[in-house]
């Protein structure tokens, strides 16, 4: 099972421009490697991320290959109300994780 | 393990085809040098783990505003790296990732305004050992 670590500010001022930060376990096998016996490792991946602010998206990204194992993202957002975060990773093979973090603005 | 040569060609990755899939990405709309900034060490130790960072100038405004960032490689396997999808309410147009770096190598930023202008940023850079396509 995936463990995710989400690091939001537990509270900030209104209209203050917050980073976020994401990070996942997650083996990402890129698809392109091979054993030494020359047998090829099927693709694992994590290929999409949402994070939505009460409802609302307000980032999305998508992943390929090249993104190294335990995917870290950061990006940033306005707090604009007190509220919840949900952030949502999926992939390969059926991969679907989700976390949330409140946040309370004053 | 495979011959040297059968790895040799394996390592020199002629799937990847970065200005084309750039141009697929963009329409074959004309990209600009600027406002973009690529952030990533110049000299890789590791490729396994490379940190990269983007940020693009925009007062982020509901009128004006950064609305997609996409990073690409020249020699990795695949020239997609990652694509971020943005609006005003991210406020700053600064996003970060860890990847992967196979060779010594170009690696391009190009971010959508939302005006449909395209703009972009490259840095070269060196890496010492390569990820992607070594053995188990």
């Amino acid at each position: 099972m995936a463990v995710a670590r989400i690091n939001v500010p537990k509270t900030a001022q209104r209209g203050e421009i917050i980073e976020i930060r994401a990070l996942i376990s997650h083996v990402m096998e890129n698809g392109f490697r091979r054993t030494t016996l020359g047998v090829p490792l099927p693709r694992d991946i994590i290929t999409g991320f949402t994070c939505t602010y009460n409802g609302v998206e307000i980032c999305r990204v998508t992943l390929y290959p090249s993104i190294a194992a335990n995917p870290f993202l950061s990006f940033t957002t306005i707090a604009t109300e007190s509220g919840t975060l949900v952030f949502n990773w999926r992939g390969d093979n059926g991969f679907n994780h989700s976390e949330t973090a409140q946040i309370t603005v004053g | 393990m495979l011959p040297p040569r059968a790895f040799a060609q394996l390592t020199r990755t002629p799937l990847n085809n970065m200005p084309e899939v750039i141009r697929r990405v963009t329409g074959g709309a004309v990209i600009n040098r600027g406002r973009v900034k690529l952030n990533v060490p110049p000299l890789v130790e590791n490729g396994h783990l490379v940190p990269l960072g983007v940020t693009v100038e925009s007062p982020m405004t509901a009128t004006d505003f950064v609305s997609e960032i996409h990073v690409f490689t020249e020699k990795n396997p695949l020239p997609e790296m990652i694509s971020f999808y943005l609006g005003p309410r991210a406020g700053r147009a600064a996003i970060a990732t860890r990847v992967r770096l196979a060779d010594t190598e170009n690696v391009v930023a190009i971010a959508r305004m939302n005006d449909g202008s395209w703009w972009s940023d490259t840095q070269f850079v060196i890496v010492t050992l390569a990820a992607c396509l070594e053995e188990l």
